[in-house]
């Protein structure tokens, strides 16, 4: 995936009549590009980075790196091939830094036994990294997209998921198995590079399910999902990958797995969501903030199964409206399971209906994606709906 | 007892009558599969039943497949485009072909070089040449009979344009405009067609592979309901790397099963994406699984279309023969291009390597010079060629880019057959949303506004 530079020579004519592959409307207030330079959601500074209190005073005392997403993966895989021996990482196309750059080099500085490409076969992959954690390693294989790690279903649900229920006693289990994919849309990869099949993974109890939204994110999440001792489905907005720059702290941190963080905090209404589709929030949040004079609290549910109820029902329980918004499709999404254990844990307290904005109940369509996927202004009017209801 | 001399017992003391349906032709498989296991005293060989026909040996030797030859790869045509065997019978193809066939390989040559740089500048958003297999696809196409069902991968534009794909059915899909079949839901590339019995393209690899298996035990069922009607054969498209999904050998292992009529057509061009053959697989190639199926495997060289086209025409003779039966072909290429348009190949391979392969061999000029050798092409006719060719699709591509896009009431329609409450109460939502948002949305570009999100 890196740039080419461009051979135009077979082309007599250049951009005229033609279209562009994603367009905004010129007279767009709302649904304009996200901002990375100015996002609040990034730290854009070396203090605002460190000044985060999950981080150990170790890397609260670092330096920091200006990073992307597949940059700040490479570090945390980087960081667990170094600090121990067990990790491997391996999949299709990861020897030569994968199609999304995240193992970059790893190969080169930790050998072809430990970093290496696999034959061509999801279900292969998956199977092969349960192997080798139930001996012991500390497998993270890499599925190419989410797309495409339906073949491995079995070795999930059937195998991943119950391997220390099953086990019982004799304490055997696959812990230390992370399973990394791409995910979510990217404004033109239609049917089979868009898909945001985290609620597929979410109805196994056995699975922890996890998608970061930052660079920050992704390497203190990743580091604790390699640590963790049960089987990790870890997501990585493909769209953020290379958009999402920030400062990272150079040393090693973890950061807790179950844990859903507070962005912003706030009193009138609460905005729960995970990966890219915070950014859209983060945008909407600040036009209604200017628009309806309120504040919105912005949650970030980061691993989305097993999921923190409790931060969620203690923001909506102080705001007494919620809106849940995440890219995949409306039907037997999280938001709907977001959504009934906030009627369940906060009904007394609600003041409107808790809203879901989501991808409709469709496939996603090439040239139907930016309507498809939720877009700053679906966010703005869920708020301003929920707010005047 | 042991469970081999249980199960032994059980089926000896089955009832000896013809199975439900099965009619004399099922008892008799019944039948032999009840003998199989019987062993007569002395016998030289043991009849497990899942090895019938296994010798006794008192060596203990394991296969060494490293030992073994590769499989022979044919060719008729060397690199000059000269007939290798001067004995064989003459080629049965009129010169007319041979020049479609060239034609039609030009032609996917040179709107692979027009779509690479136009998605270089931004006018679609992905796009997959097929530079170097163009041969594979032309040759094995023009084999087969039109209403022959295919399912492809996404490297056989060859192969569409032989079966009578136009240039702009091409451009409106790869424009996603409102005349594009397949309502601009597909990225670039994922052709489809009902006219040419060519299944719309899936992204995922393989998956097609045990569809065309089921594929054609549907056709095989239904010529057999239908005498009268000619018969069919399906032919499936796929890479090495694809081979390796679970969903190839279950492919191959049910159609052997179930005698299936269809031709397995593996384009080897030794990378998937970054990976070479060497990571992919240690076997002899694709061709090797084949055999372990026991189904009947040739190798061919996949920039010597003759070769391609003839051992097409006879694997889809041996694929119709008898009951019908799976044949497997394993054409051999260079994936010359990059894999795609979203891929940098001198990332992780020689460019000096691709040069020398360019150089080598490829399909396009080795046609041409057996056209050459034969008096029916020259210099002036190329040039002619490939700027008349050049011109339809350019004037193919202005055509479909200045079309609208489809209706976007597309977006909601055949998830079902009919519509369900859900999604019209959705496409009801979306439309009085923008209707509220006029200045967030472009609608204008698509068939009809936002009418078509009336339900």
């Amino acid at each position: 995936m890196r740039p080419i530079l461009p051979r135009l020579r077979t082309l007599p004519f250049q951009q005229a009549g033609g279209r562009r592959s994603s367009t905004f409307p010129p007279n767009a207030r709302l649904n304009r590009p996200t901002d990375f330079s100015s996002t609040p959601l990034l730290c854009h500074t070396s203090q605002t980075a460190l000044a985060n209190p999950e981080l150990p005073a170790s890397a609260r005392q670092s330096k920091t790196i200006r990073s992307n997403l597949f940059q700040s993966v490479n570090s945390a895989l980087r960081h667990a091939l170094s600090t121990d021996e067990r990790v491997l990482v391996f999949g299709e196309d990861v020897a030569f830094g994968g199609v999304f750059r995240c193992s970059m080099n790893l190969a080169t500085d930790f050998g072809s036994e430990r970093v290496f490409n696999t034959p061509l076969s999801e279900q292969g992959i998956v199977g092969f990294a349960i192997g080798c954690a139930a001996e012991g390693m500390r497998p993270v294989a890499e599925i190419q997209f989410a797309d495409y790690v339906y073949p491995a279903f079995d070795q999930f649900v059937n195998e991943a998921a119950k391997f220390r229920y099953r086990s019982g006693g004799t304490g055997m289990n696959c812990g230390g198995l992370v399973v990394r994919m791409p995910c979510g849309g990217v404004g033109h990869g239609a049917l089979y590079h868009s898909q945001s099949p985290e609620s597929l993974f979410t109805h196994v109890p056995g699975l922890k399910v996890v998608m970061p939204r930052c660079p920050i994110q992704a390497k203190g999440l990743l580091i604790s999902a390699i640590e963790c001792n049960d089987p990790v489905v870890f997501m990585e907005p493909k769209v953020l990958y290379r958009a999402a720059v920030e400062q990272v702290p150079a040393e090693p941190y973890a950061f807790p797995l179950s844990k859903a963080e507070i962005v912003k905090p706030g009193s009138d209404l609460s905005i729960i969501s995970y990966g890219a589709p915070l950014y859209t929030c983060s945008a909407a949040i600040a036009a209604a903030e200017n628009d309806l004079d309120i504040k919105v609290e912005l949650i970030d549910m980061r691993t989305i199964y097993p999921w923190d109820r409790n931060t969620i029902l203690e923001s909506v329980r102080k705001t007494g409206r919620a809106i849940v918004v995440h890219e995949s499709m409306f039907n037997a999404g999280v938001a709907s399971e977001v959504a009934a254990s906030i009627q369940e844990g906060a009904l007394l307290r609600l003041e409107a209906p808790v809203k879901r904005i989501t991808g409709w109940s469709t496939h996603t369509g090439l040239v139907y994606e930016r309507f498809n996927i939720p877009d700053v202004a679906r966010i703005y009017d869920a708020i301003k709906n929920t707010i005047e209801y | 007892m042991s469970l081999v001399r249980e199960t032994r017992n059980l089926l000896l003391q089955a009832p000896l009558k013809p199975r439900a349906g099965l009619g004399w032709k099922g008892f008799a498989q019944c039948q032999i599969r009840r003998s199989s296991v019987s062993q007569r005293p002395g016998s030289d060989h043991v009849h497990f039943p899942g090895a019938v026909d296994s010798k006794f040996t008192t060596k203990l030797e394991f296969e060494k497949p490293s030992q073994k030859p590769a499989m022979p790869t044919y060719r008729i045509l060397d690199q000059n485009g000269v007939i290798v065997d001067k004995s064989r019978p003459p080629l049965d193809v009129s010169d007319e072909e041979v020049l479609k066939w060239y034609n039609d390989m030009l032609t996917v040559s040179i709107m692979d070089l027009i779509m690479f740089d136009a998605q270089r500048q931004g006018r679609l958003s992905f796009y997959i040449v097929s530079a170097g297999e163009e041969g594979i696809a032309v040759g094995s196409s023009a084999a087969l009979h039109p209403s022959d069902v295919i399912f492809a991968q996404y490297r056989e534009t060859g192969v569409f344009k032989e079966r009578g794909f136009t240039l702009d059915d091409f451009m409106n899909q790869l424009f996603a405009n409102k005349k594009d079949v397949g309502h601009g839901r597909n990225m670039p590339v994922h052709y489809g067609s009902r006219k040419l019995n060519i299944h719309t393209i899936s992204s995922p690899l393989a998956t097609q592979i045990p569809q065309a298996s089921g594929a054609a035990y549907a056709v095989k069922l239904q010529d057999l309901q239908n005498p009268d009607s000619p018969r069919r054969v399906v032919a499936c498209y796929f890479g090495e790397g694809a081979a390796s999904e679970g969903d190839f050998h279950a492919a191959l292992n049910i159609a052997a099963t179930r005698s299936c009529p269809v031709v397995f057509i593996c384009r080897n061009n030794g990378y998937a994406i970054s990976t070479p053959t060497l990571e992919q697989y240690r076997g002899d190639g694709i061709a090797s699984r084949g055999v372990g199926y026991g189904i009947e495997t040739v190798r061919v060289d996949g920039n010597d279309i003759f070769a391609v086209r003839e051992a097409t025409r006879e694997a889809r003779r041996l694929a119709l023969e008898g009951g019908g039966k799976p044949v497997l072909l394993e054409a051999m290429s260079y994936r010359v291009s990059h894999h795609s348009t979203s891929d940098d190949s001198f990332a992780y391979r020689a460019k000096v390597e691709v040069e020398d392969w360019k150089r080598r061999d490829n399909p396009i000029t080795r046609l041409r010079k057996w056209l050459e050798g034969k008096g029916l092409w020259d210099d002036e006719k190329e040039k002619d060629a490939r700027s008349r060719v050049r011109k339809e699709v350019l004037a193919a591509f202005v055509r479909a880019e200045k079309e609208k896009r489809p209706p976007l009431g597309m977006m909601f329609e055949d998830v079902y057959e009919d519509m369900t409450a859900e999604a019209r109460e959705q496409a009801r939502l979306l439309r009085e949303h923008i209707e509220r948002y006029p200045d967030e949305y472009d609608v204008e570009e698509f068939e009809g506004g936002i009418r078509s999100l009336e339900k």
